[in-house]
């Protein structure tokens, strides 16, 4: 085959070329000429194609992003937005990076590949900064849960983060598992990596000095994932078009822990002056922004990368997207030294080419230049959007349809039948055939994991420092106003890590919409941006950095906007942390922290109960959620608390069946006012508490010092749930409703 | 090598050096060795690509996905430079426990009977297990007869089977070293969640008793057991004396 030249390039300029196959409008190729001076060859067009792609560059969300970069400056935030991933000071010189990403096409295409390359990409993400990488969590949304597809995706999914994950040795410690029609062909994985370095470890991706050479290291370059970014996440689904399927990358995590022990070998010997994972858009973006971010510029001789296919042409090197690829700038005299340590554990490693000051990015092969690019170009300079926005038609008459018109349970056996009927819906059901495909205690530090309220784990086995981290979203509260569902997210996030007693200090997310191209989509975008980032400026968190996966949609059917959000928090002493069972020591008296209000637009009771999605999402007041959190945290300092429970999905009556069946301690509960409300409702704000009465009396002067409605419930003893006008609920019948729910969907896990 | 006979107490403990394996793949070695420590020993940290056992008293081949389990688990790991010198010194009454992936690797080795496959549900579980220990060994002598513990077990390829007669003969000769109790987790003949050789000095156990060494990390602190037992046995046998 004729290789397409810069030379050729310059002589041939009305030779046509398929950009709009590749995902470029017109407008960006001609573009793409006007920067060039000349049309670009074939290899240059395919750099271009997938860094300018919605994935890649953030055409469509790049305005709105803004806003995050625009919150007042946070002493803890090290690095920001811009980098594989944010990272924030956790005190006694520790620093944290932690960002979540979405994989959701590749997932609905190839379950378990596309789940396990999620977790490889991330992780990878994490490792760039120069952090090991200690945990990921896994918020994870299917379509109905009695579904025929979801039977296909949700175990290939499951399977595939377990079996990356695990054989990564990082421990699971956290995530969401929900259901919802909207996800139907569209699921959500989204998978969030958290590390942890030195504060003087930090890597940054950039290529400094002239003569340092450029080396990929890591699996062989391979066919797959061809055009992945550019093709699977920019566009949405079509039954008409062809199947997708060779696009999606395949894993390999033993490989991955390779890299990862001899990245970290390679960081304590100082042998980097700069690091980029091969992500999407492989070569050409590791380059393009190792270039572009260094000394302008980079020459690669592609003869050099090792391939896995001798057959692949230019182009489909520079766009692979094999998965377990580095890519490090070396300075000549400690090239061997790097190769030594590749040597040791068995990593392919080879230098592929130069810094230079020229301003180009310059590719080689078989001795002809078929790139020759300005790299800040491809890999910044990408298009922009102003996309149109509009509120869609609908909302006025869905935030009017309220959910008071909705019958309601009156009778004490009604009450106990719609509490039983919830709880064993796969929304509110027990995890573990999920979780238990999880490892949870790998590397020792794990100090809570799923199901409590937020992951925590020890930093320093000395100090006893240690981070607490949640993932939370609710698409329902999204769909009926996009502002405040993103401000709920966060809002839960924060509680839940509030709830173990850390101190919430940053926060990632990851977007889920749909088509940017439809007006109402990007209503929806611009909106849960606006909350998210003036629900940050109150609570006083940075934004450290995030993801947006647009084109959740099949069809016009866009899924709900579903921004995920993810929240660190901190903890001087892990051994102090609170967790949500009742039943630890005897005799704990119970008490509610916050207001109920009666609010059910966009519940879980009226989606499971009446399939109603209605109203406005319960209100959300951020200085609530704070106090809140001050007195959680002084709490569990003071050793007041045996256990506490964020309320969210499925209000009381979801926390309380929790807390019952951790250990098998029931309770005795009285609710102030309609039972239904004080069970059901979801408002904001809350968390369920329980101690001992002196820990419990001292809680209240706390409460009332602050600012924080303290409301007494009861008791914990007995082997019942017992709520005043809702018939007893033996913990053996609550605990058959919980657990046999998704057991009974997926498959029993016998022997059990 | 030779060293003065060490008396009972926590400085002879220190002295006993125990050797953890990392073998490409291995993830729990980090774990094996904080247990070492906690329970009172000097963990040292050997490399499957040397045949250096640095002169430890005792070795561990901890958990993980040794060369990624491709072939089988532990399969390629038993044919490594550092396990040519474990099997050596396991014959010559070096103890040895393998955890997990480790007890795959011992059985790949031919050291313990049985084997190691795919768990019956086919699905990867990690859960709170309860134990009942069923043999005194180099590894279990803190632990009182028929004791019941509990400590995670984590696996994709934990299901214990061998032939009948090779079940039978475990079992006579009282080489069961930990049965599941309250539910088999993986499908494991007979219950069996560990095994040891004639000797008791090589033991291999699926369940991981290094993730239960601390009250703020583990379903329990029962784990320690195995890593005291050990650390006392050295020591009452003299330190020094073994690799």
């Amino acid at each position: 085959m004729k290789i397409d030249t810069v030379q050729a390039a310059a002589q041939t300029p009305n030779h046509e070329q398929p950009y709009a196959a590749l995902g470029l409008a017109s407008g960006e190729y001609h573009c793409i000429r006007d920067i060039l001076g000349r049309r670009p060859t074939s290899a240059e067009l395919a750099m271009y194609s997938v860094m300018w792609s919605e994935h890649c560059s953030y055409k469509s969300s790049k305005v709105h992003l803004r806003q995050f970069g625009d919150l007042p400056n946070s002493e803890r935030l090290m690095v920001g937005i811009g980098e594989n991933a944010g990272v924030v000071d956790i005190g006694d010189g520790y620093a944290v990076t932690f960002k979540a990403e979405s994989h959701n096409h590749p997932s609905y295409v190839e379950p378990y590949q596309g789940a396990a390359t999620g977790v490889g990409g991330i992780v990878r993400d994490i490792l760039t900064m120069g952090a090991r990488p200690i945990a990921v969590m896994d918020p994870l949304r299917f379509g109905p849960a009695d579904a025929a597809d979801t039977a296909r995706v949700l175990p290939g999914v499951v399977a595939g983060v377990g079996g990356y994950g695990n054989c990564l040795g990082l421990p699971n410690i956290g995530g969401e598992l929900a259901f919802d029609d909207c996800y139907a062909g569209n699921p959500l994985v989204n998978v969030l990596c958290v590390g942890v370095m030195r504060h003087e470890d930090i890597k940054l991706a950039r290529a400094p000095g002239p003569g340092n050479a450029v080396i990929i290291f890591g699996s062989r370059t391979g066919p797959d994932g061809i055009g992945g970014a550019s093709i699977l996440a920019s566009e949405s689904f079509d039954d008409a078009k062809p199947t997708k399927r060779p696009s999606v990358q395949v894993g390999d995590p033993f490989t991955e822990k390779l890299l990862i022990e001899c990245c970290l070998e390679i960081f304590a010997a100082d042998l980097v002056v700069g690091i980029q994972d091969f992500g999407a858009a492989g070569l050409s973006c590791a380059t393009t922004e190792l270039a572009s971010a260094g000394a302008g510029g980079m020459h690669v001789v592609l003869d050099e990368v090792p391939l896995r296919d001798q057959t692949m042409t230019c182009e489909e090197i520079l766009m692979s997207e094999s998965q377990e690829r580095m890519c490090a700038i070396v300075e000549p005299d400690k090239v061997d030294a790097f190769l030594a340590i590749c040597t040791k554990w068995e990593v392919l490693a080879a230098v592929i080419g130069t810094v230079n000051d020229s301003g180009r990015l310059t590719v080689e092969w078989r001795g002809e230049q078929i790139v020759d690019v300005p790299p800040r170009t491809v890999a910044h300079d990408g298009p922009v959007y102003e996309r149109p926005l509009a509120r869609p038609l609908d909302q006025d008459d869905l935030q009017a349809d309220d959910p008071d018109r909705l019958a309601r349970p009156e009778s004490a056996d009604e009450l106990r039948d719609t509490l039983l009927r919830m709880m064993s819906h796969p929304n509110l059901a027990d995890k573990s055939w999920v979780t238990e495909q999880y490892d949870s205690y790998v590397r020792g530090n794990t100090v809570l994991s799923q199901p409590e309220d937020a992951g925590v784990l020890r930093i320093d086995e000395q100090s006893h420092r240690g981070i607490a981290l949640s993932t939370d979203g609710n698409g329902r509260y999204g769909r009926l106003d996009p502002y405040a569902g993103a401000q709920l997210a966060v809002a839960e996030a924060y509680r839940n890590v509030a709830v173990t007693g850390a101190t919430p200090i940053a926060i990632t997310d990851c977007l889920n919409f749909g088509s940017p191209e439809e007006p109402g989509v990007m209503w929806q975008f611009s909106q849960a941006i606006h909350g998210i980032a003036d629900a940050c400026r109150e609570l006083g968190l940075p934004v450290t950095g995030g993801n947006v996966s647009f084109y959740n949609q099949t069809g016009d059917v866009a899924i709900h906007p579903t921004p995920v959000i993810g929240v660190l928090g901190v903890l001087d002493d892990v051994r102090l942390r609170l967790r949500h069972g009742f039943g630890r020591v005897p005799g704990e008296e119970i008490a509610l922290l916050g207001e109920t209000r009666a609010e059910f637009g966009g519940s879980q009771w009226a989606g499971i109960v009446h399939g109603h999605l209605g109203g406005l999402p319960p209100s959300v007041d951020l200085a609530a959620e704070a106090r809140l959190a001050t007195v959680l945290r002084r709490a569990a300092e003071q050793g007041w608390l045996t256990a506490a429970h964020d309320v969210s999905d499925g209000g009381l009556a979801a926390t309380l069946t929790e807390s019952v069946l951790c250990y098998g301690v029931g309770a005795e509960i009285s609710l102030d006012g309609d039972p239904f409300v004080g069970l059901f409702s979801e408002s904001a704000g809350r968390a369920l508490v329980a101690g001992t009465a002196a820990g419990l009396a001292a809680l209240e002067v706390a409460c009332a010092e602050v600012g924080v409605p303290m409301t007494r419930l009861g008791r914990a003893g007995g082997d019942e749930l017992a709520i005043d006008g809702v018939t007893p609920i033996p913990l053996v019948d609550l605990r058959t409703a919980w657990t046999d729910a998704l057991p009974r969907l997926f498959g029993a896990v016998t022997p059990p | 090598m030779t060293a003065a006979v060490p008396r009972p107490g926590s400085d002879d403990l220190a002295q006993v050096r125990v050797g953890i394996v990392t073998f490409p793949g291995s993830l729990d070695d980090g774990d094996a060795a904080r247990a070492v420590r906690l329970a009172g020993g000097s963990p040292v940290a050997l490399w499957h690509g040397t045949h250096d056992l640095d002169s430890v008293d005792a070795v561990i081949l901890p958990g993980g996905f040794s060369y990624g389990d491709y072939l089988r688990a532990g399969a390629i790991a038993s044919f490594s430079p550092i396990m040519r010198e474990v099997i050596d010194a396991a014959k010559r009454g070096v103890p040895v426990l393998g955890i997990c992936n480790g007890f795959q690797v011992l059985c790949e080795s031919g050291l313990l009977p049985g084997a190691l496959t795919r768990n019956a549900h086919l699905h990867f579980r990690n859960r709170d297990q309860r134990l009942r220990i069923a043999a005194r060994t180099a590894w279990t002598g803190d632990f009182a007869e028929g004791v019941e513990i509990v400590v995670p077990v984590k696996n994709g390829e934990g299901r214990y089977v061998g032939t009948v007669e090779t079940l039978d003969a475990v079992e006579a000769e009282g080489r069961v070293l930990a049965r599941y109790v309250g539910g088999n987790p993986n499908g494991s003949a007979r219950d069996i969640a560990g095994v040891t050789d004639p000797t008791g000095r090589i033991v291999g156990l699926m369940p991981h008793p290094e993730h239960a060494v601390e009250e703020l990390t583990g379903p329990s602190t029962d784990g320690l057991g195995f890593f005291t037992s050990i650390l006392v046995s050295i020591s009452r046998a003299g330190a020094g004396t073994a690799a």
